[in-house]
């Protein structure tokens, strides 16, 4: 049996949805991160699947999905970095709650 | 001549008004009436030297040496504004017979008022009254913007010390500005003399569009040397004038001339300041300053204005016989109104006041009646010979009467009665004022009033009985007056008052020179020095000894009437009153004018004109811009729940937004 594009590409799909779904309907900061960080996994795995079987003589793809694990590490950090400090101040982390910057 | 000293006339007044404006509160009261006076005192000689120079040096800067002509002399002409070319603002100083007379009178009068305050504004203790430092800084004020307006040497300088010397009017009106009446009667004096101005200023603008300048000597008189006579209308500005009035595009309007329109837009000008009917109503009101203020300000100087104005440009008035005619006959109808009126008031001050206004009709009047070809325009003449003694008189009489009020603490003569054995002085001194004013030999008022009315019997018989008459009510209404304060029965002192006396030196010195001026001022030979055109004009030679004994009768019959009615006390006047209520109570409440005026702009003006102005203000353009805030608030608030800065929100409606494109994309595709 080929392995053919489309069985990287369906769980790729499945999981952007989950990680939609959870940063829609998760209040808690940490999760709705860690949805954010799904449906950036889910994008990486389509820019490599895309380099393997359409370009498969270049290096882009991969390379690209490389910086974009380095980024979202930093950017996860820096998200923690907030949410932590978020919970010092208020006792929280649920967005519905904070919201001292409003009105 | 040099120019320092004409400068040091403006510039001392100047300096002693920003000195002790400024400064004043640091220093001791009677500092500060010592430095006002002494820089008055200083003024005086300079303003004196002046004078004199100009009009005996004989140097050919001021007199034609063959003709014996005085001509007009420009010390200095400073460009000051200069828009483009030809319109350039200058500010100067210029000598000619007028503006000499004017210096003598101005700085004479305010030296006295000067000296007279330091005794005036202080109480029976010696205790200096509050602000008396600014009292002298606006004095100073006010003999700096009328020195300014005698000497201007173009018609826009003499406009801005004219509105110089109303504002200093304006403070010093209001100097006790603790007391409403003294308030509202500054507001009223600013406001109407504001609105003749509004005249002056258009008229102004017609003349100088017209004739293409603004300074006196081009109106007129030609470049030194080419024309004979200086004070005639300058020969290249009388060819605009009437080429302009000449052709068929002549601009009339209403049936006149632009040239009369202009100069009797410049002459309600004149009215304003002066006091002419009707814009009479704020003089007597200005009698609610300090009386030093009503003697040099509004008995002397300022209110001499008007008429200056009209000697100025006595020259072109020539060319609009029209505008002549008017003046005449307001000068005339106020010259009466105010001596009815004069007839019945009980302050004394009131009585001056309206005595004053009578008295400048009387030099416009004169100037109205003036034509070159009557007695060489005696006319003129007599008017600025009239300024000239009735600055004096009046003025002694306005300091008699300070004198009177302070002794006394009222205003009334129902309180003075009998005053004659505790005031020696200040009796003798108002007498003579009296005398003066009434025209008795020899004192001064007898020469120039007897001058203005052989004008007038120059110009028409009607003019010349309507004049004496006035007159007679002048000798009449002052010396009722006179009995008054002075005679009709003893003076009754109140319990825990002391008898009045007379005041301190300060006070009666400057009565007594006064006085002593009245006494020789008619004797001057006051042809030699002012004249119409310039040239020393001989008033003995038109002396008419017919029209003088007629005159002196008139006079001598007014106060042999007061005599009569108010020496002793008698129940005649109550009679009188009583006799005739309605014209009593017509003249007491001075022909109503006021109510006239609080009428015209209480029921019509604010009811018609500004309460559907302020409708439409408040309504319309106010409303217009409340309708847009309140929309725009309105709108923000409907949309406020979109930015509910809900990132889940957001994300929600990116999505469907997303999804809804790709559904349609796809549809497309398909």
């Amino acid at each position: 049996m080929d392995i053919t594009m489309i069985y990287y590409l369906v769980p790729a799909l499945i999981m952007f949805c989950c990680g939609v779904y959870g940063f829609i309907t998760r209040r808690n900061m940490i999760a709705m991160l860690i949805s954010l960080e799904l449906m950036l996994n889910a994008v990486d795995i389509n820019f490599v699947v895309f380099n393997r079987y359409l370009f498969p003589g270049q290096m882009e793809g991969m390379f690209f999905t490389l910086f974009a694990i380095a980024i979202a590490a930093a950017e996860t950090a820096i998200s923690i970095a907030i949410i932590i400090n978020v919970y010092r101040s208020v006792k929280n982390v649920k967005v519905d709650d904070l919201t001292e910057m409003k009105n | 001549m040099e120019v320092t000293i004409p400068v040091l006339i403006l510039a001392i007044p100047l300096l002693m008004f920003f000195l002790l404006g400024l400064l004043g509160k640091y220093m001791s009261h009677k500092l500060a009436g010592i430095l006002g006076t002494a820089g008055m005192g200083i003024t005086l000689l300079l303003a004196y030297f002046t004078a004199f120079t100009y009009f005996f040096s004989g140097a050919p800067d001021f007199v034609d040496a063959q003709t014996g002509q005085r001509l007009q002399y420009i010390v200095f002409n400073q460009d000051w504004l200069a828009f483009y070319n030809n319109l350039v603002i200058r500010i100067g100083f210029l000598l000619d017979p007028i503006s000499a007379l004017m210096l003598v009178v101005i700085t004479t009068i305010s030296f006295m008022v000067h000296l007279y305050s330091n005794g005036y504004m202080r109480d029976h203790h010696g205790v200096y009254e509050r602000g008396f430092q600014r009292f002298y800084a606006f004095l100073s004020l006010f003999s700096f913007s009328m020195l300014g307006l005698v000497v201007a040497t173009n018609i826009f300088q003499m406009y801005i010390f004219w509105e110089l010397v109303g504002a200093s009017s304006y403070l010093l009106i209001g100097f006790y500005y603790t007391k409403p009446s003294a308030v509202s009667a500054s507001k009223k004096a600013f406001i109407v003399t504001r609105f003749a101005d509004l005249g002056f200023l258009i008229g102004i603008l017609i003349l100088s569009f017209y004739t293409g300048t603004f300074n006196f000597t081009e109106f007129t008189s030609a470049a030194v040397g080419e024309s004979g006579n200086l004070f005639a209308v300058n020969e290249a500005t009388a060819q605009g004038i009437s080429n302009i009035f000449a052709t068929s595009a002549a601009p009339m309007f209403m049936g006149a001339s632009v040239l009369t329109w202009a100069l009797v837009l410049i002459f309600m000008g004149g009215m304003g300041k002066s006091a002419m009917l009707p814009l009479h109503i704020w003089l007597p009101d200005a009698m609610e300053g300090p009386t030093p203020v009503s003697a040099l300000i509004h008995a002397a100087t300022m209110v001499v204005a008007g008429v200056y104005l009209v000697a100025r440009l006595f020259p072109l008035y020539l060319m609009s016989t029209a505008a002549l005619d008017i003046i005449t006959v307001v000068g005339a109808l106020t010259a009466f109104y105010a001596a009815m009126v004069a007839c019945v008031q009980i302050d004394i001050k009131r009585v001056l006041a309206f005595s004053t206004i009578s008295q400048i009709a009387f030099m416009m009047v004169s100037l109205g009646v003036a034509r070159p070809e009557f007695h060489e325009g005696l006319g003129y003449m007599a008017s600025m010979f009239h300024m000239f003694t009735h600055a004096m008189f009046k003025a002694l009489l306005f300091l008699c009467a300070g004198a009177i009020i302070h002794a006394v603490g009222s205003n009334d003569y129902t309180e003075m009665h009998g005053l004659r054995k505790h005031m020696p002085v200040t009796h003798i001194t108002f007498l003579i004022g009296c005398l003066a004013i009434a025209g008795i030999i020899p004192f001064s008022g007898f020469f120039s009033k007897d001058e203005i009315l052989s004008a007038c019997m120059g110009n028409s018989w009607l003019a010349y009985l309507w004049m004496s008459l006035v007159a007679g009510m002048t000798a009449f209404y002052m010396f009722r007056l006179y009995y008054l304060i002075f005679w009709w029965k003893e003076h009754k002192i109140h319990a825990g008052h002391h008898a009045p006396h007379d005041q301190a030196w300060t006070m009666t010195l400057p009565l007594v020179i006064l006085a002593a001026v009245t006494c020789v001022a008619g004797f001057i030979p006051f042809g030699n020095l002012v004249s119409w055109n310039g040239e020393p004009y001989d008033f003995m030679a038109h002396f008419d000894w017919s029209i003088a004994a007629v005159s002196l009768i008139v006079a001598l019959v007014g106060i042999g009437l007061a005599t009569v009615m108010y020496r002793k006390e008698n129940p005649m006047p109550a009679k009188m009153r009583n006799a005739l209520p309605a014209l009593w109570n017509w003249c007491f409440h001075r022909f109503y004018w006021d109510e006239l005026y609080m009428f015209i702009t209480h029921k019509i003006i604010f009811n018609g004109i500004c309460k559907p102005i302020a409708w439409f203000d408040r309504r319309i353009i106010d409303g217009s811009m409340d309708g847009l805030a309140y929309i725009s608030n309105k709108a923000s608030w409907a949309i406020r729940g979109l930015q509910s800065g809900n990132v889940q929100t957001y994300v929600w409606i990116y999505l469907l937004g997303a999804l809804l494109l790709g559904a349609i994309t796809a549809i497309c595709v398909i």
